[in-house]
């Protein structure tokens, strides 16, 4: 038996058998993969690593530390808890690109150098593409060719990035890269892109809320947050992230109060808890980072459990905007329970996985002495309460909608609660989790005032809810959608042809009307009638003197008839070649 | 539906239930905060009910801003990207 076998080449070669196998054993199949890796990866030792030589440079495609080992745990995990969900649904390009967009997360992980990380970087946007299209909607098409475009845009600029910065410093090893250069810069924008920073998030708002059911619940663990792991690696302490973050966890909250399809809210929402961990990786101490893997850890359980319930929602309604459904907890009361533990979890109440992880994120500004940050990121976790409380609430109550449909089916049910155990079982017994992270832990959740402050700030969130929503003044669901800064790429194409075509096409006729219609017909006008006015301009004055009126009008017609039918030339030519001639003979003596 | 069975929250003095479970954990929260312990970072943790008027604060103007403000602006129709 081999002993190191890196999780990115079972994940994805494995995933190749896939389509092969038959019903029944397909599903064992896929459900052991990830444990087989897992099995693996238990027996790993932090700082072992694989090294060979390639073109001159020494390529290291699997190197294991603390941070790479914690996202490589919570990979396989919600690898499998998206196995099992995915179990009932009959699609294998969809099955294949799931496991290929695991393994090539688990790839980004362990890359020990740029380049094997920039292949796997690349390789989770091309099968992420896949889980989009797999869909098969007009919407889900389009979605897709704009996630692809932003991600091509994104890997370029990384790209270049890595060039520039392989060329300064003649090593391709990954660690830790810090602002410092133009290089440094583009490869910091280009995980940027990925982290779903501001103004560049629209991708992940767009294309998530069109991907498959289980499609979703896989690209809401693993973009995102490979992206996280890599600006962790290669950028910790860098202040611009600070900012990034606290916006991040800002702007999405206002957005997903007002948005109708409730799987647009999860995504806004991913983006504000993203924001949490941008925050921690810009502060950058031991507790910021801790802060930052814990809650990536803990948000990858919690948000693809909200996934899973409102893609339990689509199976069974085919509907998932808020104005199309309510009172599903009626029929689905199991799916409902989970998505509460869901809500609840990532609204970080005391005894859920959030709590023990976002308290970590706060404190981690405090103990830097970042009021401002602090009290923004304090804004962000009780504010969220609306739009995170708004999935549960419009989907499972609020007023009925009528649907009266089956639980959903047995697979999804034991996914969802696997997740919400797991958010439970972090939230109440923390140490399981911190002994994972990457530093030493000296942190204690469970504070008197800790609990009593997040309880105080999130049941008056509560209270606000409950009253905004009875005094008619909560927004209520509207069949609209909102624009957001990919109004810039999705209707900025239209209007730079509209611009276009004002402008080139009036250029056009501006220059019809005076060249072709002005200047040409005057020029071919005097090139015809030129010389008989000419010719007319010479002789009125001699008809004035010797003819009549009728006679000079006459003569001027003939003149005209004469000039066009050119006659007039040949009688003109005639009379310069006699002179010629007449001259010759007067000189000749 | 009349012959549908009836479900908990059908009943309205069950979401009266629920309402005074949330008045009744303010209440709570509110009394118990004289008996914590603050170890602040920042002066205005140690201001009475600090987290419960951010709370309830941070979502009311969240919501008007969402309301008055972003929605006027960003809103379109369902088929606005369709044409």
């Amino acid at each position: 038996m081999i002993d190191l076998l890196p999780p990115a080449f079972i994940f994805i070669f494995g995933a190749l058998l896939v389509p092969l196998l038959p019903g029944k054993i397909k599903s064992v199949y896929m459900l052991m993969l990830p444990v087989l890796s897992f099995f693996y990866l238990v027996n790993m030792m932090p700082d072992s690593s694989w090294q060979l030589d390639f073109l001159g440079f020494d390529l290291m495609p699997f190197k294991v530390d603390r941070l790479s080992l914690l996202f490589a745990y919570i990979y396989h995990l919600i690898s499998l808890i998206g196995i099992i969900y995915t179990l009932n649904l009959k699609n294998d390009l969809e099955k294949v690109s799931s496991l290929v967009y695991a393994g090539s997360a688990l790839g980004v992980v362990f890359a020990g150098d740029l380049f094997s990380f920039f292949v796997f970087w690349e390789m989770l946007t091309v099968s992420a593409l896949a889980l989009i299209w797999a869909r098969r909607t007009k919407g889900s098409q389009a979605a897709g060719f704009r996630y692809l475009m932003v991600h091509v845009f994104g890997g370029l600029v990384l790209l270049a990035g890595i060039i520039m910065y392989i060329n300064e410093q003649q090593s391709i090893a990954l660690g830790y890269i810090g602002l410092s250069n133009p290089a440094t810069y583009l490869i910091f924008f280009g995980m940027g892109i990925n982290a779903a920073w501001p103004f560049v998030h629209t991708w992940l708002t767009d294309s998530y809320p069109e991907a498959t059911i289980g499609g979703a619940v896989f690209l809401s663990a693993f973009t995102t947050k490979t992206a996280v792991y890599a600006l962790a690696r290669a950028f910790p302490g860098t202040e611009m992230l600070i900012w990034i973050g606290a916006t991040m966890t800002v702007f999405p909250i206002f957005f997903a109060v007002i948005e109708n399809d409730l799987r647009r809210v999860l995504s806004y929402s991913l983006i504000n808890q993203v924001g949490f961990m941008m925050v921690g990786i810009g502060i950058g101490t031991e507790l910021a980072i801790n802060g930052t893997a814990a809650h990536a850890f803990a948000h990858i359980l919690y948000k693809s459990l909200l996934f899973m319930s409102m893609g339990a929602v689509i199976f069974r309604t085919d509907k998932i905007k808020a104005t199309d459904l309510g009172g599903l907890y009626k029929s689905m009361p199991w799916t409902a329970f989970f998505c509460i533990i869901g809500a609840l979890s990532i609204l970080a109440f005391p005894l859920t996985s959030g709590f023990v992880s976002k308290t970590m994120v706060i404190d981690a500004a405090a103990h830097g002495h970042l009021a401002i940050v602090w009290l923004v990121l304090l804004f962000a976790s009780a504010s969220a309460f609306l739009p995170d409380i708004k999935v549960p609430f419009f989907a499972f109550f609020s007023r009925d909608g009528g649907h009266r449909v089956n639980e959903a089916p047995l697979n999804m049910l034991l996914a969802m609660g696997a997740a919400s155990f797991l958010c439970i079982f972090i939230g109440v017994y923390p140490q399981l989790l911190y002994a994972i992270l990457p530093y030493p832990v000296d942190f204690t959740p469970y504070t008197f005032s800790h609990v009593i402050g997040k309880l105080q700030l999130l049941i008056f969130a509560a209270l606000a809810f409950t009253l905004l929503l009875q005094a008619g003044i909560y927004p209520a669901e509207i069949r609209a959608i909102n624009l957001d800064s990919d109004l810039l790429y999705r209707k900025g194409g239209r209007w730079f042809y509209l611009l276009a075509d004002k402008l080139f096409n009036g250029l056009n006729q501006v220059a019809e009307l005076v060249f072709i219609k002005g200047i040409t017909g005057t020029v071919a006008r005097f090139g015809q009638n030129g010389p008989a006015h000419l010719a007319n301009l010479v002789m009125t004055p001699v008809w004035f003197l010797t003819l009549d009126q009728e006679q000079r009008r006459k003569e001027k017609t003939h003149l005209y008839r004469n000039f066009s039918s050119g006659t007039m030339g040949l009688a003109v030519m005639a009379v310069f070649v006699s002179l010629f001639l007449g001259l010759i003979f007067v000189f000749s003596f | 539906m009349a012959d549908e069975k009836k479900h908990i929250f059908d009943n309205p003095k069950n979401i009266q239930r629920v309402l005074s479970g949330l008045f009744g954990s303010l209440l709570l929260l509110l009394a118990l905060e004289p008996f914590v312990d603050k170890h602040p970072y920042f002066p205005w943790e140690e201001w009475p009910g600090f987290y419960a008027i951010f709370g309830f604060a941070a979502c009311v103007l969240l919501v008007l801003a969402a309301k008055y403000i972003l929605r006027p602006l960003v809103k379109r129709d369902e088929d606005y990207y369709d044409d």
